[in-house]
Parts: structure tokens; C-alpha cells; sequence
């Protein structure tokens, strides 16, 4: 794999065996180059478009208001003591 | 037979007294049991639960309660693995996600359940939506009820399969870039994508953002009407949700489209569209103008330009909205030393491959260096695709195309090729790009007996001229009501 897709995998934080490095190295970089397309536009001054339906600063009165449980937003968490997340230790 | 029925037949039946909706959902049910062993539409479900619902539907019928205020009343409706039902499981068909149950109801599920509705089963998908196949399912491929060595479609597969096979009588699905139209067309059954904005994302596991819509799949248009009737509106759950009122979409069927503009793109006569389709689409477009619709030849000049756009911008929203998938707070966890280790061993194992090549491809266009170069420059040409449809749009109501360029293909054939299959979504992904609304319709079968789609795209919140020809093309063919046989 390219070193800059190599780069993408760590931030991705994903890890990958030999095989599917080799291979999905290869199928990305023709990816990669199938994009290079787009280079064939000049875009000089055209705006970008982030959200086909222009909508700005939608917002809602900042109201105390019933949301999920502590208990059902933690139900689904792999690991947790005492309310709270468990991952490995952080500091030594 | 009710689970043969569309929702306008049944809802008759059940107001008239013919039939309960423990009849439907058990016939359903039996239905499943029967076919679904060689079809994988469903990822599970949850025969009590949904004859549960049925009796309270009943119940409620008996009571006085009329289908005017409950237009789903005592109908069953699956829903894609992607689309919260509280209590019930969700796994976006990936083994990422445990053995999730989801704590909420989704917007559109809650709507449902106020409609009615039996909300029963979780349909089989490609992994987080991402695909054109259900082959990238973590839970085996959903297959064509006419051909089962044929693909469905994707992502929203089990969804059409389930609708086409007689399974249950509607289904929700969600469509990114083609993901309810496309195995609509493939499988023949009606697919609808709403304009972007028209139906609440709450409750929905996002992939794309700014593409990711919900809609229905059923067994003809009238049923995609009541469906959007149903489901659209606004919802302050959903920030892009857009306020625009909701019309009665069923009484736009009206069957009359004498002076209705139809565009149709010169830029899709592609390279790799197969004659069968070319032949069907030509003849179903004949046929709306023989009904008094005026054609017109239109250029949406960036069309060879739509894919590469999605695959930077679909990519580069699903590794910032999949980063929460990382085994700390629901879903599967594999140890690791440290959080990090943790992270990528968790991901590394519960992701499959299509997950892992997009995220990679979309954290890689918006890494430093590359993001001005990819990412902002596919934003840009976001714009030249979107401004062509709506200067189309100032000439013409609505464009027809085929949905897809080819009839389904074998399971297996192009998932060596992630390339090859992004390149067969190129008539459905710019409607996504471009937020207008879409319609799959079935306009024939090719030699082989596989199904094909007519696509219609609308305007932006025209979803009632949208449905009026889809609506007025069907009353003239027999092909919405084929069914394959299983035994």
C-alpha cells in the first residue's frame, strides 16, 4: 500500500491484515485515479456545495426537555461499571 | 392470499371486514417461513411481536378507530437494518454493531406506528448501506426472487426482495445514491426516494449526510403515495428537515399528464447500457407520450463527472459519521493494550471490506494536503451537477432514464471490482447529489426473465408530478403486478 494510504489507514484507526492491505491498496489507488477525473473541470469561482437544500442555522428555544435514560444510552456499551465507560487504561 | 395484497387492497379488505390483520401478518409470517430460507431478505424478526401489533390493530378497528385517521392500520411494513425500532435489534447489517437493540424509535417508525402500521422484521442490507448488491451484507447475500444466483440490488436489498416476494405488503429502505430505486428496478417493485429534506434522517444510522434519504418500497405507485404520506413532514429531531407542507400525494394520481414536460437526457446514452433496457425505457417513454406527455431532449453536460463526485463526497461524510463505531459506547469491542489498539482492533475486526476500503478512501480525501485537491473540488463540482438539473428543470417537469444500465447481475461477479460496481449506480447517484426526488418503476423483463426499472426524477419537493406519471405509466401495463415463482 502507498504510504499516504498507509497514513489514512492509521487515522482511520483501522487495522488491517497483510492480505487486505495488499488488496485494498491496490483497489483504492484505482479508485484514486478513476477521481483524478474531476481535474479535468476548471472549478475557478464555482461555490461548493456542502447540502443540496440551502438551509442555515436552523435552531430550537434551549428548553429542558425528557430524553433517553441514563440506563438505555448505556444498555448497549460493551463495557461499564458504575454508569460509566470502561476502556483500557489511558494514563500509567 | 393477503400478503399478495397491495396496501390500498388490503386497507379495503380490513375496512370491510373481509380480512384482520392477524390474517395479513400471519400469512406474512407463513410467507417468510416458506421462502425466505432460499431468499436471506430478513435479517430476523419477531413472529410475536408483530402478531401482537396485529391484534391491537384489530382491536383498535373494532373499536371504531377508521383507516381515515389510521391509513396503515393493521398493515405489516419491514424496515432496513438501519432504521431504529425501539427494543428491536439493529445492526446496519454489520457485526460492528453486537448485539445492539436500539433504546428509540426512529421518526419514521414512530410515524408509522401512529398510521397503524405492523412494524415487523429487519431486512437484509449491504453493511452500513454501502453497496449496489447486499452482497456486503456480514450476514450472507439477500438474493433475486427471479433468479436467486442474481443479486437484488443494494443497499436496500432485503427491502425489495421482501416486497417482490410477497413477504410483507411494504418496506422502508434508505438511499444514499440509488439504494431504494436501484433494487427496486432489479427485483420490480416500486422504489421511491424522496427530495432531500422531505422525511425525517432521525432514528436513521447515518452513512452520508448530505445524502442519505428515507422512502418506501411497495408493490405499485398508489402504495408509494400513502407511504410518503405517512412518513414525510417536519420533525425538529432532524435539523435538515425542511418545513414544507405535506400534500395528499394520493389525490395527485389522477392519471391525467397531457402537457407534463419530460426530459431526457442526452448524456445517458452511455457506453455499457444493455439493449434490453435501452428497449424497455424507449418503449415506456413512448408510452407516457402516447398519455399526452411532451418529450424533450435535455444535457445534464457533468453526467460523466457524477460518480467520481459521490465517491469523494459519500466517502469522506461515512468516515466522519462510522468514527463512532470504535467499541467504547454500544457495539461489539475486541481489548486492546490502549484505547487506540483497542479502536483498531475493534474496527479492524468488525468492519467488512467495502466499510473499510470507504473509510479509508474518505478519511484519505480529507487528510492535510489532499482535502483542497479532493474534497473541496468534488463540493465544486457538487454545484456544476446540481445546476445542471435545475436548469433542466426550468425546461422540463421531470426526466426519465433507465434506473440501472443493466438487468441484475450474478452474485459474485463484480465484488472482486469495487470500481466496476460503482460505475452501474451512474443513473441513480446524481439525484442524491443534486437533492431532487426519484422514482423506480417496473417497465419490463429482459430475455432472461429479470425485471427492469423506469427511473423518474422531479424537482425538488415534486414529489406529487413525480408520482402522477409514474402512477399514469403503470395504469397502462401489467408488469408492477408479476410476481416470481417460489416454491
Amino acid at each position: 500500500m502507498r504510504e499516504d494510504l498507509q497514513h489514512a489507514v492509521k487515522l482511520a484507526r483501522i487495522e488491517l491484515t497483510a492480505e487486505e492491505e495488499a488488496r485494498l491498496g491496490s483497489q483504492l489507488g484505482d479508485i484514486l485515479k478513476y477521481v483524478d477525473k474531476l481535474n479535468e473541470l476548471d472549478v475557478e469561482g464555482v461555490e461548493p456545495t456542502a447540502h443540496a437544500v440551502p438551509l442555515t442555522n436552523v435552531l430550537r428555544e434551549d428548553e429542558p426537555r425528557e430524553s433517553l435514560s441514563h440506563e438505555a444510552a448505556m444498555r448497549n456499551a460493551p463495557k461499564t461499571a458504575n454508569g460509566l465507560f470502561i476502556v483500557p487504561k489511558i494514563v500509567e | 392470499m393477503p400478503h399478495t395484497l397491495t396496501i390500498s387492497q388490503l386497507t379495503d379488505k380490513l375496512a370491510q371486514g373481509e380480512l384482520t390483520s392477524r390474517d395479513a401478518t400471519q400469512a406474512c409470517l407463513d410467507r417468510i417461513a416458506a421462502v425466505d430460507g432460499q431468499l436471506n431478505a430478513f435479517l430476523s424478526h419477531d413472529p410475536d411481536d408483530a402478531l401482537a401489533q396485529a391484534d391491537a390493530a384489530d382491536a383498535a378497528r373494532a373499536s371504531g378507530v377508521s383507516g381515515e385517521a389510521k391509513p396503515l392500520l393493521g398493515v405489516p411494513i419491514a424496515m432496513k437494518d438501519v432504521i431504529a425500532v425501539n427494543g428491536h435489534p439493529l445492526n446496519c447489517a454489520s457485526k460492528i454493531l453486537g448485539d445492539f437493540n436500539s433504546p428509540y424509535d426512529a421518526t419514521v417508525t414512530q410515524k408509522l406506528r401512529e398510521a397503524g402500521a405492523v412494524i415487523f422484521g429487519r431486512m437484509n442490507m449491504d453493511e452500513f448501506a454501502m453497496g449496489s448488491s447486499t452482497e456486503n451484507s456480514a450476514f450472507g447475500p439477500a438474493r433475486n426472487p427471479w433468479n436467486t444466483d442474481r443479486i437484488p440490488g443494494g443497499s436496500s436489498g432485503g427491502s425489495a426482495v421482501a416486497v417482490t416476494a410477497d413477504e410483507c405488503i411494504a418496506s422502508l429502505g434508505s438511499d444514499t445514491g440509488g439504494s431504494i430505486r436501484q433494487p427496486a428496478a432489479l427485483c420490480g417493485c416500486v422504489g421511491l426516494k424522496p427530495t432531500y429534506g422531505r422525511v425525517s434522517r432521525y432514528g436513521l444510522v447515518a452513512f452520508a449526510s448530505s445524502l442519505d434519504q428515507i422512502g418506501p418500497l411497495t408493490k405499485d405507485v398508489r402504495d408509494a403515495a400513502i407511504m410518503l404520506g405517512v412518513i414525510a413532514g417536519e420533525d425538529k429531531r432532524d435539523s435538515t428537515n425542511v418545513p414544507e407542507p405535506v400534500p395528499d400525494y394520493t389525490a395527485a394520481l389522477t392519471g391525467d399528464i397531457k402537457g407534463l414536460k419530460i426530459g431526457l437526457p442526452k448524456e445517458y446514452q452511455v457506453d455499457g447500457l444493455d439493449p434490453e433496457v435501452k428497449a424497455a425505457t424507449d418503449a415506456a417513454v413512448a408510452e407516457l407520450e402516447k398519455q399526452g406527455a411532451e418529450m424533450r431532449e435535455i444535457s445534464l453536460p457533468h453526467t460523466e463527472y457524477a460518480i467520481a463526485t459521490y465517491y469523494i463526497i459519500a466517502t469522506a461524510e461515512a468516515s466522519a459519521n462510522l468514527a463512532r463505531f470504535e467499541g467504547v459506547r454500544y457495539g461489539a469491542r475486541v481489548d486492546g493494550a490502549s484505547p487506540e489498539q483497542m479502536n483498531r482492533a475493534t474496527r479492524g475486526a468488525g468492519f467488512g471490506e467495502e466499510v473499510k476500503r470507504r473509510i479509508i478512501l474518505g478519511t484519505y480525501v480529507l487528510s492535510s494536503g489532499y482535502y483542497d485537491a479532493y474534497y473541496l473540488r468534488a463540493q465544486k463540482v457538487r454545484t456544476l451537477i446540481r445546476q445542471d438539473f435545475l436548469n433542466a428543470f426550468e425546461e422540463v417537469d421531470l426526466i426519465a432514464s433507465p434506473t440501472t444500465p443493466t438487468p441484475a447481475f450474478k452474485i459474485g461477479e463484480k465484488s472482486g471490482d469495487p470500481l466496476q460496481m460503482y460505475l452501474s449506480d451512474i443513473f441513480t447517484i446524481s439525484c442524491n447529489l443534486a437533492g431532487l426526488c426519484g422514482i423506480s418503476v417496473p417497465c419490463g423483463f429482459s430475455n432472461e426473465g429479470l425485471p427492469l426499472g423506469l427511473q423518474l426524477l422531479g424537482k425538488p419537493f415534486g414529489e406529487t408530478d413525480l408520482l402522477r406519471a409514474a402512477h399514469a405509466y403503470e395504469q397502462t401495463t401489467d408488469w408492477h403486478n408479476k410476481r416470481p415463482e417460489l416454491d
